[in-house]
């Protein structure tokens, strides 16, 4: 039988804010444990919450970016269930009144076709904390610095289709969080945390079939490679005469496979109600207003403005805009060549497609080699705009240039020029030079000589590239070929 | 209205209140006595009434997105029932 | 001293003729001797107060309150000193922070005595629920002093302290204060920050204050009220001088007696004082009508779902994971878990706990905890329009006087219809008060005053041009005079 998969995401955003949702603790990563968890994280008796401004800011950004309803009054509730990394006994999220609802995101397929994806809601919640279930041999410890730090729970729509789509809104909905400054987008440190619902259901048929919900997605490679052995595995069980058991699993990177949890499944009855330690929180239209103000420029909007500001192709500009963080890069580079070339003749604008090739070329590349995030690059923008100036102004070729770049990659020198200058890299434009060279080519290669004296003029190529050789690559290519034609006159 | 001895069970489990069999027809008998007084609710009309959250008709107010918690673990930790290296201690949980 | 009022012991430590440790040794050496027949008292903190009252005396604390001693409820957060609500689950937690109560009044100069008994975590209506034992009423040893705040009632009723601190979510302040002969108010809901006051019923919760007179009540309530940042339910409004503007006079304030607070089940000696009490108010000048209040009926049941149900979520915290009681070496977490609370809570919190998660669960939902939040509008509603008739409504606090103890502890729905006339004000938000006005059989009996929304100062403006006339807050229960 032909299966459809029916896929929903929900996805956890972390906010980026300084403190958390509901106390003014620190939500930085990585802090000693326990030492960022105040009274109101650890629920000590009696402690109250408060409502951080800044999460609401953000959740309505987030809102408008999935041109999405913002309630203009939202309520959060408390949803109970005991577990010892969530201190009140009770998680305050928003049930009945979620701040956002009704979005949509519109992704690129594999074959370019754009498809939109439904989102139900995005509501508010506080995290909790961490449950270090490896660190002690008899007991499991727990860390509260994660307790309370704000999270926007974004829950699409069944709509996807294939392990790829679910992937393509996860990293579309990664991009516009990190574009909206809301989120950091680390996935290691959990910042972007995806829970996968996964069904299958007759390829034809309409109703739905039973889903398990998969955790522990921690990125987008084991994102798609749980989604698609779960939909085998469930299909696997339907065509053996099986059922699929609605319940939770967790993946298993190691071995490429999901599990059912350990932990007895219970009905949950987490008896929502309206937190009465908190008030309806109000929308209204100014701060609505304020948050589209505050909206930076988003993805589409920047794909079309790279597309006319630099007269890149669409796909170039595509993928220049795929993350926030390289198409500031992209436009960092830009600027800065703009800089240093002002010294020069150069109009900085006509650089856009050299800096767009080299940022999805040898950095890009070099990225990916080395399997790291733009964040981590170890070229920054103004060294690679150091090293764009000087094959601009002819310094160093081309070919020379990547040499420069990897030994920048490998952090030999703090900028191009020093590498230049330390391997001794420069150009050779010095006419006298270069004649020498020239004059020594001649002589090594009779045959060639006389081949271009009758006529072989495109013996000419071969002479220019002895010369470059002879120069290590350092001759002025132009140069050559210009001196090389004006002896062979003679 | 009552609560059947199950119901009873039900809701200990919910609550995490460890009572043994012996307690809890006990229990049964007391919550039923008590759950029948709320058969007063059903005569009220209240199909044009509001749910009513909070007794003054108020918004949040929100907060300042800022630090104002320091470290305090250890006055913190001075009552918990077993800490070792900064973390709280629970048995052995196997997901 | 004991015999002065609190406004005296003000006048008189300010003008030198009485030092705050005098005031704090007389009042501790009282505990010390008395609350042996009381037990109105969890924690005594002397060397603490001791020290506090030396920094007035050096000056190095003021305020308007300076040296004047006070109980705290132990349902509040006090740094440094065990918090104990009255449980076994918090016998050995000291509080590593202040309720923000606790720190103004510990900045309005009051010296904090020590920690008052009180049913646990606040949940009844007789101080018999407390893990430290019962408090018993001075004025007659057999009988309950009421709930939750029994031994703040009985610890000021008794002379051990000029005012105490309480909380009131369904007459937890009034009731205890009518059976021990004593003020208490409940100002609105808002009026006073419930940061650091251990939670029962957060939309319900308010704290208040216990003493001997409603100018008594007056100075102490304006050190506490105010709004609070770290509260999301204060409300920001300034608080007026409610001592200085007490002048006495209720001519022409319109008061309403609710026909449903004096139907059937209002005992006949406690409506007879009341009567009398009604008609010294009209003697004083006000006039006096009769009102309706017509949902009265309902608030018992919506209190008694919606109470429990915000109880069984407020008390999930208590776990055993991060303070608080842990039962002997776990098996497993839920073993950690279902034996700490079982041991951790008595039987009154635990039915409480119950009670709350089954109105909240799957299927009951809607019948129970969504119906009473629509009946509490209806019972809020019934106050609104009562106000546009009248100024203050007046009526008993209780159907009858204090209980024997061990009379209703195994009945609760009769202990809890202990509460049917406090609990509407709880409901609404409304402030109410409960002053001396009488006794029945040796008992003393209160009346209750309630007011519209933030109108504490008519409260106790009323309370005082009361009191002005009548000498029932004077009276002394036998054997605590001396």
């Amino acid at each position: 039988m032909s299966w459809e998969p029916v896929i929903g995401l929900e996805v956890h955003i972390q906010l980026a804010t300084q403190s958390k949702i509901f106390s003014g603790a620190s939500t930085a990563y990585g802090a000693a444990p326990n030492s960022q968890a105040c009274a109101e994280d650890l629920a000590l008796p009696g402690v109250l919450p408060v409502v951080n401004a800044n999460v609401i800011r953000m959740a309505v950004m987030f809102g408008l970016a999935v041109d999405a309803a913002i309630a203009p009054t939202s309520v959060f509730a408390r949803k109970h269930y005991f577990y010892p990394d969530l201190p009140k006994g009770y998680q305050i999220s928003q049930n009945k009144l979620p701040i956002v609802s009704s979005g949509q995101l519109d992704i690129t397929l594999d074959d370019g076709r754009s498809k939109r994806v439904r989102i139900t809601r995005a509501h508010l919640e506080e995290d909790a904390g961490k449950s270090l279930h490896e660190r002690f041999e008899h007991a499991t410890g727990i860390d509260l610095n994660r307790a309370g730090t704000p999270l926007i729970e974004c829950v699409s729509e069944p709509d996807l289709r294939s392990p790829g789509e679910a992937v393509a809104y996860a990293r579309k909905l990664h991009a516009l969080v990190q574009y909206l400054g809301i989120c950091d987008g680390n996935m290691q440190e959990g910042s972007f945390r995806v829970d996968a619902n996964v069904s299958i259901r007759p390829r034809g048929t309409t109703a739905l079939g039973t889903r398990t919900e998969i955790k522990n997605l921690n990125s987008f490679r084991f994102m798609e490679q749980a989604i698609a052995f779960e939909l085998e595995r469930q299909a696997d069980v339907l065509e053996s005469g099986g059922q699929v058991v609605q319940e939770t699993r967790l993946y298993d990177p190691d071995r490429g496979q999901t599990r059912g949890m350990r932990t007895k499944e219970e009905a949950h009855d987490y008896r929502y109600f309206p937190d009465p330690d908190l008030l309806p929180v109000v929308v209204d239209a100014a701060l609505i207003e304020a948050a589209r103000a505050a909206l930076p420029e988003l993805p589409q909007a920047k794909r079309e403005r790279f597309m006319s500001d630099y007269g890149l192709a669409d796909d170039t500009a595509q993928a220049l805009t795929a993350s926030r963080a390289l198409a500031d890069y992209f436009e960092e580079v830009v600027e800065a060549l703009a800089q240093q070339a002002k010294a020069g003749d150069s109009a900085a604008q006509t650089h856009g497609q050299n800096v767009a090739n080299w940022v999805m070329g040898a950095l890009a590349g070099a990225l990916n080699r080395d399997a790291l995030e733009i964040a981590d690059t170890r070229v920054s923008a103004e060294q690679l705009a150091g090293l764009l100036a000087r094959i601009a102004d002819g310094t160093i070729s081309g070919k020379i240039a990547k040499e420069v770049f990897e030994a920048l990659w490998a952090g030999e020198a703090a900028s191009a020029d020093a590498v230049i200058a330390a391997r001794g890299l420069q150009q050779i434009t010095d006419s006298g030079a270069i004649e020498a060279l020239v004059e020594q080519v001649i002589a090594d290669n009779p045959a060639q000589v006389q081949q271009y004296r009758d006529g072989k003029t495109k013996v000419l190529g071969y002479l220019v590239g002895q010369v470059m050789k002879a120069s290590q690559g350092k001759a002025n290519p132009a140069e050559a070929n210009k001196m090389l034609a004006a002896k062979l006159a003679e | 209205m009552s609560l059947t001895a199950d119901q009873v069970r039900k809701v200990a489990r919910l609550a995490r209140l460890g009572i043994d069999d012996a307690q809890v027809q006990g229990y049964a008998d007391e919550l039923s006595r008590i759950v029948e007084v709320f058969a007063q609710l059903e005569a009220a009309d209240t199909d044009a009434v509001a749910p009513m959250s909070h007794p003054l008709d108020l918004v949040a107010r929100l907060r300042a997105d800022e630090v104002t918690e320091s470290d305090r673990r250890e006055a913190f930790q001075a009552a918990a029932p077993a800490i070792a290296d900064g973390v709280y201690l629970v048995p052995k949980v196997i997901e | 001293m004991h015999t002065r009022s609190l406004a005296a012991l003000i006048v008189a430590r300010a003008e030198g003729r009485i030092s705050a440790r005098q005031l704090s040794r007389h009042f501790l050496d009282r505990i010390a001797h008395l609350d042996s027949r009381l037990n109105s008292m969890i924690t005594v903190c002397a060397e603490r107060a001791m020290q506090q009252a030396a920094e007035v005396d050096d000056g190095a604390v003021s305020g308007p309150l300076a040296g004047v001693p006070i109980i705290h409820k132990d349902v509040f957060c006090t740094r440094g000193v065990r918090t104990s609500c009255a449980s076994r689950m918090l016998d050995n937690f000291i509080a590593p922070y202040d309720a923000t109560i606790v720190a103004q009044l510990d900045s309005a100069g009051l010296v904090t005595l020590g920690k008052s008994n009180m049913d646990e975590f606040a949940m009844g209506s007789s101080s018999e629920t407390s893990f430290y034992g019962p408090v018993k009423n001075p004025w007659n040893g057999a009988c309950v002093p009421g709930g939750s705040s029994g031994g703040s009632a009985a610890a000021v009723a008794a002379g051990l302290a000029p005012a105490a601190t309480g909380t009131d979510t369904g007459g937890s302040i009034r009731q205890p204060a009518a059976m021990c002969g004593v003020t208490g108010i409940k100002p609105t809901y808002g009026r006073v920050s419930r940061y650091g006051l251990i939670a029962f019923a957060s939309s319900l919760d308010q704290a208040g204050c216990i003493a001997r007179s409603a100018e008594d009540c007056a100075h102490v309530l304006a050190a506490m009220a105010g709004f609070d940042v770290r509260d999301s339910t204060s409300v920001n409004r300034s608080v007026p001088d409610y001592a200085a503007q007490l002048n006495g006079s209720i001519a022409g304030l319109r008061i309403g007696l609710p026909q449903e607070y004096f139907a059937a089940g209002l005992d006949a000696g406690m409506r007879a004082a009341i009567n009398a009490a009604v008609r010294q108010l009209e003697a004083l000048g006000a006039t006096v009508v009769d009102i309706e209040l017509p949902h009265t009926d309902l608030a018992m049941a919506t209190y008694y779902v919606l109470a429990p149900a915000e109880a069984s979520s407020n008390l999930a915290r208590y776990d055993g994971v991060r303070y608080g009681h842990r039962c002997n070496a776990p098996r497993d977490l839920e073993d950690l878990y279902s034996r700490s609370r079982a041991e951790g809570f008595g039987r009154e919190v635990q039915r409480r706990i119950m009670v709350g998660t089954h109105v909240l669960s799957a299927g009951y939902y809607d019948a129970y905890y969504l119906k009473a939040q629509r009946t509490r509008r209806l019972i809020t509603q019934d106050f609104a329009q009562a106000f546009e008739q009248v100024d203050l409504i007046a009526g008993p606090v209780t159907q009858t006087p204090a209980f024997q103890l061990g009379e209703k502890l195994h009945d609760p729905v009769a202990m809890y219809r202990n509460d049917m006339y406090t609990i509407p004000a709880s409901l609404a938000g409304i402030p109410g008060m409960s002053i001396p006005a009488g006794f029945v059989a040796g008992l003393p009996v209160g009346l209750q005053l309630l007011a519209p929304w933030f109108e504490e100062g008519r409260l106790l403006n009323a309370g005082h041009a009361f009191q002005q006339a009548t000498d029932w807050h004077t009276q002394w229960p036998e054997g605590f005079e001396q």
